[in-house]
């Protein structure tokens, strides 16, 4: 039987949108003010001129470049193994991995320096705590719900049992099988992984302000104190990074999928969806 | 269930090796900071205990800034919540067409990754004191937010910011939830001769609640959390417990730094009464999905 839309939900959803959309409207329309000269891009050029911009914006992306890399060799081999071999340790592994959400990041950053500078030999202290590396460590703890739960969606849709089995049984070495038969096969959770972990660490304010690290996001709240019209353009920028970020992992994504047909990127960013709304708070 | 014997025992407890580069990180950079935080409340800068930095918890200012938190993680979590089932029913209702229920989908994976600070700037831009609501309310509906208390930097620009992350949030984990409701189940409930009112009232409210509490306590614990959305609004202003343990760090307030300790395992042990509430009702919730 047919039923009609109600007009309930057509109010309630024009509601949403306009909530959504207000603010960025408004954060556009702010971007392109010149106070009394109208409107005009001084605001934009002035940001895209500006060195710091592009010192700290290249510093987050080898921050997030960095913390996915370590996250994804730690964790591809951790859920694949588990899965595989030892079963026993998933709920151990799943209820690590959610204690970052137990953890927020203003607690954890407390925990991480107290920790370690009270334990730490002083060339470490040196060498790793007081270094950007010490950061990636921390945005790899971040990442972790969110990678192990895409990870492990990855995993449970394809059989790995069967595929490592076939892989060995016709000789293939266990760093082959992972690189060349499961790798290919979770193609589509290890990109919605990475760009979970990178949209993560680009975004991320809290532990790099506190560590006194001048970050992409650290920076545009030193440029917001100070003049409001740059902040907003910077804003606009961020947002776009953010989605030409989202573009470029959706074009890998596709690549692959001339090939073989399988669900979509999208698919897999469903299943880390409850996960990935929790970032916000984070962020 | 007799577990394997002789070499292949052995060679499951060596399987264990394989996950140890996993524990081993989460030991370090996750676990034993999370217990420096526990016993470092307790300590005095001299190496010895003291109860002082918990009891330092219960003056007021540090209690206002817990009922501060615990209060706009509580109000966004049931008004973003409220909203963002509401618009996760509409979008996914058999009768609504196709296109809305995909713009819906993406637009709310697309909102939670509007986050933190550039999150701030939306709101800044919007009901700043020179913003473009506050303008147009001032100019054209003769309505002066600011004469009104209605501050970006206080209490309605947090409220605000954080109800927009909370609604996609909700939109996400509540989707599925939504999705199993099955439409036999209201077809099964009119042929028996209830309405609209009877098939919620003991069909479609039991299912949902589970689920729809627990997304509410995910969305307290979100906000609870929350710091980068609320610094950047207020520059650290607003009486929250992240801003204020941000504030013991920074040295911008005369206190000890055992006091951020104490400040932070308070949020913790709030987040694990959130998750003890929140464990049996995802577990019920989990019934009803398949």
């Amino acid at each position: 039987m047919k039923r009609r839309m109600p007009i309930s939900g057509v109010v309630v959803l024009l509601i949403g949108a306009l909530y959504f959309i207000v603010p960025i409207a408004c954060t556009i329309k702010f971007s392109v003010e010149q106070g009394h000269q109208g409107f005009g891009f001084d605001a934009y050029r002035q940001i895209l001129n500006d060195p710091t911009f592009r010192d700290t914006l290249w510093f987050s992306v080898q921050l997030a470049l960095e913390t996915t890399i370590v996250t994804m060799v730690l964790m591809v081999p951790t859920v694949y193994w588990v899965h595989l071999r030892l079963p026993k340790a998933r709920p151990w592994v799943e209820s690590v991995t959610i204690l970052p959400f137990v953890i927020p990041p203003i607690v954890l950053v407390v925990g991480l320096f107290d920790f370690f500078k009270s334990f730490s030999p002083d060339w470490v202290l040196e060498n790793f705590v007081f270094t950007p590396k010490f950061l990636v460590t921390a945005y790899v703890v971040l990442a972790l719900p969110f990678v192990y739960r895409a990870l492990d969606a990855g995993v449970r849709a394809v059989d790995i049992q069967t595929l490592t089995e076939a892989a060995q049984s016709l000789g293939a070495s266990r760093s082959r099988t992972l690189f060349r038969v499961i790798l290919p096969n979770l193609r589509e959770a290890v990109l919605a992984a990475c760009l979970l972990t990178f949209v993560i660490v680009l975004g991320e304010f809290t532990i790099a302000s506190i560590a006194l690290y001048q970050t992409f996001p650290v920076y545009i709240t030193t440029i917001g104190s100070a003049e409001a019209f740059p902040a907003a353009a910077l804003t606009v920028i961020a947002v776009g990074l953010t989605f030409l970020a989202a573009a470029v992992f959706l074009v890998i994504g596709r690549m692959g999928m001339r090939q073989r047909r399988r669900p979509p990127i999208g698919a897999a960013m469903t299943s880390v969806a409850p996960a990935a709304g929790a970032t916000l708070g984070e962020a | 269930m007799p577990g394997p014997v002789g070499p292949a025992r052995r060679r499951y407890r060596l399987a264990w090796l394989g996950a140890l580069p996993f524990f081993l990180y989460a030991a370090l950079f996750l676990v034993f900071p999370a217990g420096d935080v526990l016993i470092g409340a307790f300590r005095t800068e001299e190496g010895g205990w003291t109860t002082a930095n918990i009891r330092q918890l219960f003056h007021a200012e540090y209690v206002h800034a817990f009922e501060n938190s615990i209060r706009i993680s509580i109000l966004t979590a049931l008004v973003g919540g409220l909203l963002g089932a509401m618009m996760a029913y509409a979008a996914l209702h058999p009768a609504a067409p196709r296109w809305i229920r995909t713009i819906v989908t993406a637009f709310a994976a697309v909102a939670s990754q509007f986050g933190g600070v550039p999150l701030a700037f939306f709101f800044i831009s919007s009901i700043g004191t020179v913003g473009v609501v506050t303008n147009f309310l001032k100019d054209y509906m003769g309505i002066d937010l600011y004469a009104h208390n209605i501050t970006v930097f206080g209490f309605w620009g947090v409220f605000l910011a954080y109800v927009y992350f909370q609604i996609p949030l909700m939109l996400l984990v509540i989707s599925p939830a939504i999705d199993g409701l099955k439409t036999e189940w209201r077809e099964a409930s009119e042929s028996l001769g209830g309405d609209s009112r009877t098939y919620w009232r003991n069909v479609g409210i039991p299912v949902l609640a589970p689920s729809f509490l627990g997304a509410i306590v995910l969305l307290f614990g979100n906000a609870f959390a929350a710091q980068a959305t609320a610094y950047a609004l207020t520059s650290g202003g607003y009486n929250i417990v992240p801003l204020e343990i941000t504030n013991v760090l920074n040295g911008n307030v005369v206190s000890d730094p055992h006091f951020g300790q104490a400040l932070a395992l308070g949020m913790i042990v709030v987040i694990a009464v959130a998750v003890l509430i929140y464990l049996p009702l995802q577990r019920r919730a989990a019934r009803w999905m398949k």
